[in-house]
Parts: C-alpha cells; sequence; structure tokens
C-alpha cells in the first residue's frame, strides 16, 4: 500500500537502509571518525562544539551531513508536495525529550544509527547499546499502551515549516564562509578541532551530496531506527525494521571490503566498556526517542517536511550535547563522564514522569 | 453513506494513528470504518496495519489537507 511510492513499499525501505550502509562506511573511508561515518547524535554534538555551546576541543565541526539530512528531505517533501507546516503538540515536552536523549546517546557515544554502524564493524559494545535501545524503546511502548499521548500538532503557518530548513542553510554558509584554518581552532566565529574525532572529516561535497541524498530518499521512505524496534514490539510489523536490518547487513559487508571491520570489545575507537553505561545510556535514548516518536534521524527528516515539533527535538538535542560537555555528562574512551551516571538516572525519571503523566484514553 | 465508525488521526504522530486504527480493528473484528489522517506517511502506515490485519484498504479520498482512509472486512 504504498500509493506509488516505491520508498514506502518494502523493497523501498530495504533499499534505503542499504543505501545508508554503503554511504555510512564510504564516509568513514573519506573522513570521517572510526564507525562515525553518520552519527546524527554525534554530529549535533560536533555542531554544538562549533558554535561554543560546549568547549570540548576535541568534538567541534559544523557537520554538513546533519544540514543535508533537513535540506534533503525539504526538497523531497517540496517535490512530493509533502511538505507541511505544523506544530503544537507538547513542545516543551518534545524539548526536553531532546535534551535527555542526547545526554543518553553520548553515555554510550552514539545514536542508534551509530550503535548499528559500531555493531557493523565489530565493535561488542554495541550490542549492549542496541539492547539498551530496544529496552528503552519497549519501555515506551508500555506507555502508549497506556495510553500516552502528546497530542495534536496543528496546522501553521508555512514561515513555521521553513524556519528549521532555513536555520540549516544559514549553518551551512557558516560552514562554508569559515572553513578551517589549517592548525587554528577558530575560524572567525566558528570553532575547530585539531585534534579527535572533530578533526576527523570528509570533503565538505562530498559530506553534502552523501547528506541530501539520505535526506531525500529517507524523507520518502519513513526510515526510523527507533519506528524499526517499536513497530516489531508494538505491533508485530517488521515493514521498518527490515530497512534496519539492511543496514546493518551491507554496512557490515562494505566494512568488510573496506578493512574497517574490527572485532572486539577492546580498545574500539571513540567507544568504551563499561556495558552496564552503554546499556543504560542507550536506554535513556531510546526511551525518549520512542516518548518523542522518532529517532534522531527521523526527526531531522520531519523537521525538513516541515515538523515544527520535531525541530524543537532536534534544538533540544544540539542543547543536550552542551549539557552533556559542560556538565561531565558524555562518556569519553576511558568510560562514563564524572556525571554521566547521575545524569542517565536523572533522564530516566524525567522521562518517566512524562511517560506516566501524559496519558489521555481519547483524543 | 455516512460511516459508523470515523477515527480522527489528524496532528497525530507516530505511533498514534496507527494505534488507533488497531484497537478499533480489534474491537470490531469485522466490518467498515473511515480513519481521518493529515500526512502521506499517516496515510501509508495506517494502510499497511489494515491490510496486515486482513483488512482491505476500499478508498483513499484527498479531503482539505489529508486523507480519508476507508477500509473494510466484508
Amino acid at each position: 500500500m504504498s500509493g506509488g511510492n516505491f520508498f514506502a513499499s518494502r523493497w523501498g525501505i530495504i533499499s534505503v537502509g542499504a543505501a545508508i550502509g554503503i554511504l555510512g562506511p564510504l564516509l568513514q573511508k573519506f573522513g570521517n571518525p572510526a564507525n562515525m561515518g553518520i552519527c546524527v547524535a554525534c554530529f549535533e554534538r560536533d555542531i554544538a562544539g562549533a558554535l561554543g555551546l560546549h568547549r570540548a576541543d576535541v568534538v567541534q565541526y559544523l557537520r554538513p551531513e546533519i544540514m543535508a539530512f533537513v535540506l534533503g528531505s525539504f526538497i523531497a517533501a517540496l517535490v512530493f508536495k509533502e511538505f507541511r507546516p505544523r506544530v503544537g503538540s507538547a513542545p516543551v515536552v518534545r524539548f526536553v525529550l531532546g535534551v535527555f536523549a542526547m545526554i543518553g546517546a553520548l553515555v554510550f557515544l552514539g545514536c542508534p544509527w551509530r550503535a548499528i554502524l559500531r555493531l557493523a564493524a565489530g565493535d561488542g559494545n554495541a550490542i549492549l547499546g542496541v539492547a539498551g535501545l530496544t529496552a528503552g524503546i519497549w519501555i515506551g511502548t508500555l506507555f502508549f499502551k497506556g495510553g500516552y499521548n502528546l497530542g495534536r500538532a496543528s496546522k501553521s503557518y508555512v514561515s513555521v515549516g521553513l524556519l528549521m530548513p532555513i536555520i540549516m542553510a544559514g549553518l551551512l554558509i557558516l560552514r562554508l564562509v569559515f572553513p578551517q584554518i589549517p592548525g587554528q581552532p577558530k575560524s572567525d566565529i566558528l570553532f575547530y578541532s585539531l585534534k579527535g574525532p572533530g578533526a576527523m572529516f570528509a570533503p565538505v561535497a562530498l559530506s553534502l551530496i552523501i547528506g541530501l541524498l539520505i535526506g531525500f530518499i529517507a524523507q520518502r521512505s519513513r526510515f526510523c531506527t527507533m519506528g524499526a524496534i517499536r513497530d516489531v514490539i508494538l505491533f508485530r510489523q517488521a515493514h521498518l525494521f527490515l530497512g534496519l536490518a539492511s543496514l546493518l547487513v551491507v554496512a557490515f559487508i562494505v566494512n568488510i571490503i573496506l578493512g574497517q571491520f574490527h572485532p572486539g570489545f577492546e580498545k574500539q575507537p571513540i567507544a568504551h566498556t563499561m556495558g552496564l553505561w552503554n546499556f543504560a545510556g542507550m536506554m535513556l535514548a531510546g526511551l525518549a526517542f520512542a516518548l518523542a516518536g522518532g529517532c534522531p534521524g527521523r526527526q531531522l527528516f520531519l523537521a525538513g517536511e516541515g515538523d515544527g515539533d520535531s525541530a524543537i527535538f532536534v534544538l533540544g538535542m544540539i542543547v543536550g550535547a552542551g549539557f552533556s560537555h559542560n556538565f561531565g555528562l558524555a562518556s569519553s574512551p576511558a568510560g562514563v563522564g564524572p556525571h554521566g551516571i547521575s545524569g542517565v538516572i536523572i533522564g530516566l525519571a524525567v522521562c518517566l514522569f512524562i511517560g506516566l503523566t501524559m496519558r489521555k484514553r481519547a483524543v | 453513506m455516512k460511516m459508523a465508525v470515523t477515527l480522527d488521526a489528524r496532528g497525530l504522530g507516530c505511533p498514534q494513528p496507527v494505534l488507533m486504527t488497531l484497537g478499533e480493528i480489534k474491537k470490531l473484528q469485522r466490518g467498515e470504518m473511515e480513519v481521518l489522517v493529515d500526512t502521506d506517511t499517516s496515510k501509508e502506515n495506517v494502510s499497511r496495519a489494515a491490510v496486515s490485519q486482513g483488512w482491505e484498504v476500499e478508498k483513499i479520498l484527498e479531503e482539505g489537507e489529508g486523507y480519508r482512509i476507508r477500509i473494510k472486512k466484508p
């Protein structure tokens, strides 16, 4: 029942997962950090760093992939007449969920996209991350069964839908106007990393083209890493899951071909081995994504098609990255940050509060 | 003809439209109903969910800013 939209068919979602499975590892090959060809949470964190919202000097880069995701989705929505400006479904809750989704993801060191890419590159720690993600989404489905609902959005002004694409276009212009000056940590107003993952990036044009392509096909297919797992648990429907599985399998094959597959737990790139907190961090992120109705990628694509509530979730994630690094919540390869555990516990408490109190039997 | 059951899922994000549809399908077992949605994503998801339960998508009408999906199981 795709209504003429190939990407909404079974083979459509499988081909989108496969395309991401090829392009993610390729971006790594061309310069993005290890097992981080694409990571929505990490890249938004790097953007927060580039803008000076946090000052962790190893993770500062205005990642063009994020802007391209939104703009690619925006273009697809315009072309297929799906651009629908809307907002007003509990925006402040979405902001808070975005903040804690980021805090949880940075305790694990990756969003669901990177969790799958890490797994596909042999990082055993990602098994616990994916397990935690599933556990968090499962808790979210219990709330849905109990009547949890963020309420309706309303149609709104065209400018409401345009703001996020405009913000992203503005950031992209900043990236192009103020490129990195070799050896300098700052280029006018933008911060750059001289070492660490923030110093590793693919050529801008390549990041942009791949990002636009993924944004376009993800908008058409409604690709969502959280929805993939949620729909299996909640409805026993495997449609979106086929996309996620295809991403994992294809990324695994591409990593082997490119020599990027290194199985093990120890010394995995930009990862730590504290299993419990890999699990718990992702559990928090999974719960927050479930309560907000989409994985961090999906939130970008929705923001591109005019969803103001998803735009607020994205802004929440970027602000959350600021808190994560300023408050010592984010992990490093050495392990969890000094206050990471507190961050996860507080985040879970906030999500439970939201899930338990926002119920409406009949809307 | 006016439908006995019309679900209004407009303005609701994932997974609400599908949850509402599946809940009603479970209640009715068979018959006819209409679901109002306002995004293409919801249109696809509701149709897919109905088909997965052995229901048939009879008609999808464009209505206002969204769609009226008529599903049935005789």
